[in-house]
């Protein structure tokens, strides 16, 4: 059966991205041009709160745990400096906000398309009922990692200020950076990027034409399963280098200093955990509308299982990342979580409870994971949570004390969310959503736990 | 007295199943099902209630994360405060994430043995204990149903479970094999 786009769901994310887009462009508009504008919104903001030494004790924080985003010795905290160091975080907040949503649902569309290869490569017999909504989910990688491309050789070169590495006055003044500037550079960064989008866009294609040949060859014939699992089993190989790198490239330089080496684990992870919670969605939602008659509770069940596994696996990852810095307690290393725990201690442990202990609590039992609305608030959650965690890993070296999620956060959201609905829902309509030909069809529509 | 009970053999799990669909269709009561391995579905089809097992696990893994926690505080903290990290901060919360590897393997620790005594224990199994099952065959390659007769006629019986598929059956006096 074909699905077809209702027109509300177009309208609906249309709004969504003009909405957003004048929230995006809200945020551009209301950042500080000078420091006197700076001066002015602290004076507001203390007259509001009745408390003259605000600017004070803002300006000792910054001293003590170093702004490394700027590099520049602080042993001179004076006023202006401290207004420009705030200046800097204002204006790079709305240029943040876009990045962080841009790559919250990128990396949805990249944790679909590396469970999407893992189905095929384990010959997966509960899953093919699934696979038309997994390619959908994929199909925004396109858009999305254009998107994420341009961003990225905006930061790279220096157009805006998200990357320290990319200033080269910074990189003057820092031996760190100079050493690691050989990998941290705005070329080399675009050519890997390149060739990382490159590469999954290229398996999404053949693997998407090959779903899709199969629909119209001749019944019984597994020819084309079998080219998807070959070039699947290939691309797992390059997509677990290539994540890996991605996430140092993308997330981490965010931090240039500080690194960890289970970073690109704990990456995937977290996109591993959302791109399931987003294909037990839009299963759940199209199964309301009444597709996908053969998709039973048991694999939703399977489904919320994949979610409950990966989010224990991802506070693993979390936690076993946390306590060794923690406990080791070596400045250079510890630097990445004292931001973290003084300026952004709210997100930075409630997501542990949104992530953690909400789909711990609520999808432990082995019955709640059939029960649908069950999953979809849970997965609502997962989802708010993992922007939370995404918002966390690049927010403190970006705009540091001065984030906040409103207008521009909030656009960029909705934005790139209506993006997304759009992208996907419209790759929907593109193909029946079951597959033919696939030598694990009838066992999946026979599926029950 | 007991009534008599009829030992209905099976040497294939689907016969089996088929079977005891049949039977509970019929209105006899099956007393036991053994088999060689565990069969999926099985429960279901006899209609057993769903096992409560995992409640007790969730129980056993909040005795362990509470014992892991009051040990934890009384070793580290109270009776013989320990510097963590070069942090002595001396507090338990401030020092949990150290703790979290105890806390979670201890959870684990009760959480999985005493689930495996409750097992024990529910299903009347300890050591020394006599085996229970009628027929050494079914932890082989056979399937046996043991349903109680009650006040059926023996012989009507006997020819029903021919007739789903049984490859033996015989009928025996309670309290022989117990």
């Amino acid at each position: 059966m074909n699905y077809t786009l209702p027109s509300k769901l177009k309208l609906f994310a249309v709004i969504l991205m003009v909405i957003g887009a004048v929230g995006i462009g809200a945020g551009f508009l209301s950042a500080p041009g000078s420091t006197a504008e700076v001066k002015e919104m602290m004076a507001a903001h203390g007259d509001d709160h009745g408390e003259d030494t605000a600017t004070e004790s803002h300006d000792a924080s910054a001293t003590a745990h170093g702004e490394q985003a700027h590099g520049a010795s602080h042993s001179a905290a004076d006023q202006e400096k401290h207004l420009e160091h705030t200046l800097h975080q204002l204006q790079n907040r709305p240029w943040s906000a876009l990045y962080v949503a841009c790559f919250f649902f990128f990396m949805i569309a990249l944790g679909a398309l590396a469970f999407y290869a893992v189905n095929f490569a384990a010959q997966a017999g509960w899953s093919p009922v699934l696979f038309r909504v997994m390619e959908a989910v994929t199909a925004y990688l396109v858009p999305g990692g254009i998107i994420m491309f341009v961003l990225l050789g905006l930061s790279g070169f220096h157009i805006n200020h998200l990357f320290v590495w990319a200033d080269p006055e910074v990189v003057a003044h820092d031996k760190l950076l100079q050493g690691k500037a050989s990998w941290l550079n705005g070329t080399w960064m675009l050519i890997r990027a390149a060739i990382f989008l490159g590469g999954w866009i290229t398996y999404r294609y053949f693997a998407v034409k090959f779903s899709r040949a199969g629909d119209t060859a001749q019944a019984n014939d597994h020819s084309n399963f079998t080219k998807t699992f070959r070039i699947s089993a290939g691309f797992l190989v390059f997509f677990l280098y290539t994540e890996s790198m991605m996430s140092w490239d993308w997330i981490m330089s965010f931090d240039p200093h500080w690194f960890s080496t289970l970073f690109g684990w704990y990456v995937l992870a977290g996109m591993m955990v959302c791109a399931i919670t987003t294909i037990a969605l839009i299963t759940i939602f199209l199964k309301s509308q009444g597709y996908l008659e053969i998709v039973n509770d048991s694999h939703i069940h399977d489904l919320a299982k994949f979610m409950f596994g990966f989010s224990i696996f991802w506070t693993y990852l979390w936690f076993s990342q946390f306590m060794l810095i923690w406990f080791a307690n070596i400045p250079e290393e510890v630097t990445y979580f004292m931001t973290r725990i003084e300026d952004f201690n709210t997100p930075f442990f409630g997501m542990l409870i949104l992530n953690f202990l909400f789909p711990l609590l609520l999808l432990m039992n082995s019955d709640y994971k059939r029960v649908n609305w069950f999953v979809v608030l849970t997965g609502i959650v997962i989802l708010v949570g993992h922007y939370i965690d995404i918002f966390v890993m690049v927010m403190p070296a970006t705009v540091g004390k001065s984030w906040f999620i409103g207008i521009p956060e909030i656009g960029s959201m909705l934005f790139f969310l209506g993006l997304f609905i759009l992208v996907v829902f419209t790759a929907l309509t593109k193909a029946p959503l079951l597959l033919k030909n696939n030598p694990f069809m009838k066992e999946s529509k026979n599926y029950h736990y | 007295m007991a009534s008599k009970v009829i030992h209905a053999i099976y040497n294939d799990d689907d016969i089996l199943m088929h079977a005891v669909k049949q039977t509970r269709a019929a209105k006899y009561n099956i007393e036991e099902v053994y088999t060689p391995f565990p069969v999926h579905g099985l429960d279901k089809v006899m209609g057993l209630e769903p096992t409560r097992i995992a409640i007790t696990a969730f129980m056993y893994g909040i005795v362990g994360l509470t014992v892991a926690t009051t040990m934890m505080n009384f070793i580290m903290i109270e009776d013989w405060p320990q510097d963590i990290g070069g942090k002595p901060s001396f507090s338990y919360i401030e020092n949990m994430p150290a703790f979290v590897p105890i806390m979670f393997e201890l959870t684990v620790f009760f959480a999985a043995h005493l689930m495996v005594l409750t097992f024990y224990m529910r299903s009347k199994l300890w050591p020394f204990k006599k085996a229970e099952n009628p027929d050494v065959r079914t932890t082989d390659d056979h399937f046996l149903m043991a349903v109680d007769t009650a006040n059926h006629d023996i012989d009507k019986m006997s020819k029903f479970f021919k007739d789903t598929g049984a490859v033996e059956i015989s009928i025996v006096e309670p309290d022989d094999d117990h």
